[in-house]
């Protein structure tokens, strides 16, 4: 049993503090992704865990076991690095057996684990190159079977795929949630990519300047934002937000357009309270264009100022108080800037942040 | 220009840049197997007329005129020293280039300063001061006080170029090396040492072609057969009187093939040391 657990980890830089306390259960087994801005901590929360980084404060456990002062050898983890760091002066099947020749494991049984991993990541052709002489996706592959030889308790991504181009990566991603059902393993994985974040995660972890923002699985941090931040970091495109004011079960905007307070918050708001009202591209839809069984809804009527075709949808880009939306029509036809259209917004799908500190009013 | 043309011209002007540097050396080499009597002829005679080994047989004592020169101690003693203050040297300034290139420490950068500065003192300019604090603790005319001279000019060198080398070393390399099992000191010698490898071969062959050719210092802090190198040695040929060029370049050749032995097999470290930063990816 392989659980991960981080109590009130800090990490300090000198007098700069970049971790802020933070707490976290990752589960046997589970695939839990690290996913936020550039700089928020990511990578740094992973190497505490990885042990190559020092604790500033706080207590990582890994199997129940405090590992804090354990140096990484100890720890019985792997790691997959951004990029590879392979050993450029080993052939593939060194770099896949150098933990099991560390370890001092016998040549026969070296050879049958590398020849395992190979098996399982199709490396089996390349087995005789150096890692020079290897395509991205098959150093990636290479990374992954050389972190998989050894059987870790806990496998540890920082950013696997940063570096491969866009289709790779989507194959790649695949690939690594097909390892995952295969070699079950309790695995953090750190990436900036909302979209990695939401295929591959059993749980998200949204951090933001070195605390963790929201916790929970792909569907409730997409459908729950916790504030402003999951709402527009999560989910693409980011969720339309305007600002306005709660009058009479509306609310206002600037201009003259207003929308109902939608239903999961309604007597969570009070008169004249200002609020950010949110909704995705997905939930605004042309009338007569839109889904059916989306349930309550509200009628705007938009001015198209561009149309983006997507092939099964359009991207419809519009403005609400003056501030840019987003909206889908699904069955597109072609749509002419300037054009007048009346939407539906499916208010089941809307949600009411504060507009001061961008916490959902939704609890 | 066409490209064969440019490619001519480039071999031309290489070959008289090396000829230009190689002369000196090329006479020293015929004047090796010269006499006196025709190296010191006026007007010069520029292509040998008969050669001869007899400067050779003398200097190892197998022909008729035998030179009083122990040739054998003092290259007993330039090994000795060379390679003891080499195998010094690359321990101590690979060490100290791994530190520079990977950790951060106070004083760094002005520690780096310091040690390349001392790179601009004339060796010689050394010599009086090492000579009286020698004397004092009884180093002079040992194997031991050149070596330790030796091994202090070296390292700054040696952590320069071994520092450069270990800085193009992926810090990941070693992180990963450690979660595959490795203490710091296995990730070391298992990822890092065999990357830096041209580097620390070139800083070697360096620091053993200094220690190996260098006179000035230590025409000063040797005496006898104990610790005298093959470069001083050279100074026995001259008497009072004459100089026996003969015999000096006979011995010159001496001192230069072992050199040269020894940078032709590491040569291939050597162009990688020499031309980093540029072409590794
Ligand atoms: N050695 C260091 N010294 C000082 N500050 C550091 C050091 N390493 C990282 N930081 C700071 O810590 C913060 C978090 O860095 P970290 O690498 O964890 O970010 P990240 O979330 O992984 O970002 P990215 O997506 O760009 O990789 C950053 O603001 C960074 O500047
Ligand atoms: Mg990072």
């Amino acid at each position: 049993m392989a659980e991960v657990t981080l109590r009130k980890i800090v990490k300090n830089y000198g007098a700069l503090e970049v971790v802020h306390g933070i707490d976290l259960d990752i589960a046997h087994n589970e695939f839990v992704v690290l996913v936020g801005p550039s700089g928020c901590g990511k990578s740094t929360t992973l190497r505490m865990i990885a042990g190559l980084e020092e604790v500033s404060g706080g207590e990582i456990a890994i199997g129940g076991r405090v590992v804090n002062t354990l140096p990484p050898r100890a720890r019985n983890i792997s790691m997959v690095f951004q990029n590879y760091a392979l050993y450029p002066h080993m052939t593939v099947r060194e770099n896949l057996g150098f933990s099991l020749k560390i370890a001092g494991r016998p040549p026969a049984e070296i050879e049958k684990a590398t020849d395992e991993a190979a098996a399982i990541l199709g490396l089996a052709d390349y087995m005789d190159r150096t890692p020079g002489e290897l395509s991205g996706g098959q150093r990636q592959r290479v990374a992954m079977g050389r972190a998989i030889v050894r059987h870790p308790d806990v496998f540890l991504f920082d950013e696997p795929l940063s570096n491969l181009d866009a289709k790779l990566r989507t194959q790649m991603r695949v690939e690594i949630k097909k390892l995952h059902q295969k070699v079950k393993t309790t695995i953090v994985y750190v990436t900036h990519d909302q979209v990695e974040a939401m295929t591959l995660a059993d749980r998200i972890v949204i951090m933001k300047d070195g605390h963790i923002v929201q916790t929970g699985t792909p569907l409730e941090v997409f459908e729950r934002p916790a504030n402003t931040f999951v709402a527009t970091f999560i989910g693409s495109p980011p969720m339309n937000l305007v600002d306005g004011v709660v009058a009479g079960g509306e609310v206002r905007f600037a201009g003259d357009a207003s929308l109902p307070v939608p239903p999961a918050f309604r007597g969570r708001v009070q008169e004249g309270q200002r609020v950010t009202y949110g909704f995705r591209a997905d939930n605004l839809m042309p009338a007569g264009h839109a889904m059916t069984g989306i349930g309550e809804t509200a009628d705007i009527d938009l001015t198209i100022a561009l149309a983006e075709p997507l092939g099964a949808e359009t991207i419809l880009l519009s403005e609400l108080a003056g501030v840019e939306i987003q909206g889908k029509m699904y069955n597109p036809r072609a749509v002419a800037a300037g054009e007048r259209l009346s939407c539906l917004l499916a208010l089941d799908h809307a949600h009411l942040f504060d507009a001061e500190t961008g916490a959902s009013l939704r609890t | 220009m066409s490209r064969a043309m440019k490619d001519r011209l480039i071999w031309a002007v290489t070959f008289l840049v090396m000829l230009i540097i190689c002369l000196p050396g090329l006479w020293v080499v015929l004047s090796a197997f010269r006499t006196n009597g025709e190296i010191l002829t006026k007007p010069a005679v520029w292509i040998p007329q008969n050669l001869t080994l007899d400067n050779f047989r003398a200097i190892f004592g197998l022909g008729e005129n035998v030179l009083a020169i122990p040739v054998g101690s003092y290259f007993l003693n330039s090994l000795v020293i060379s390679v003891t203050s080499t195998v010094l040297a690359v321990m101590i300034g690979m060490s100290g280039g791994y530190a520079f290139a990977r950790h951060r420490f106070p004083g760094k950068s002005g520690a780096f300063l310091w040690l390349m500065l001392s790179r601009t003192v004339p060796g010689i300019a050394l010599s009086l001061p090492l000579f009286i604090l020698w004397s004092w603790i009884g180093l002079i005319d040992t194997k031991l006080g050149v070596i330790v001279v030796y091994t202090a000019i070296n390292v700054p060198f040696t952590v320069w170029l071994t520092e450069g080398f270990f800085r193009q070393v992926p810090r990941d390399l070693s992180e990963a090396a450690q979660i595959d099992g490795c203490t710091p000191w296995q990730a070391f010698w298992k990822v890092e040492f065999p990357l830096a490898r041209s580097g620390i071969a070139s800083a070697g062959i360096f620091a053993f072609l200094t220690s190996w050719n260098e006179y000035a210092l230590a025409s000063q802090l040797t005496r006898s057969t104990d610790s005298k190198t093959l470069p001083v040695g050279l100074m026995d040929f001259t008497a009072q009187f004459t100089i026996d060029w003969a015999g000096m370049c006979a011995m010159a050749v001496i001192i230069i093939i072992p050199a040269l032995i020894l940078t032709f097999l590491v040569q291939k470290h050597l162009i990688a040391g020499l031309t980093f930063g540029g072409v590794k990816g």
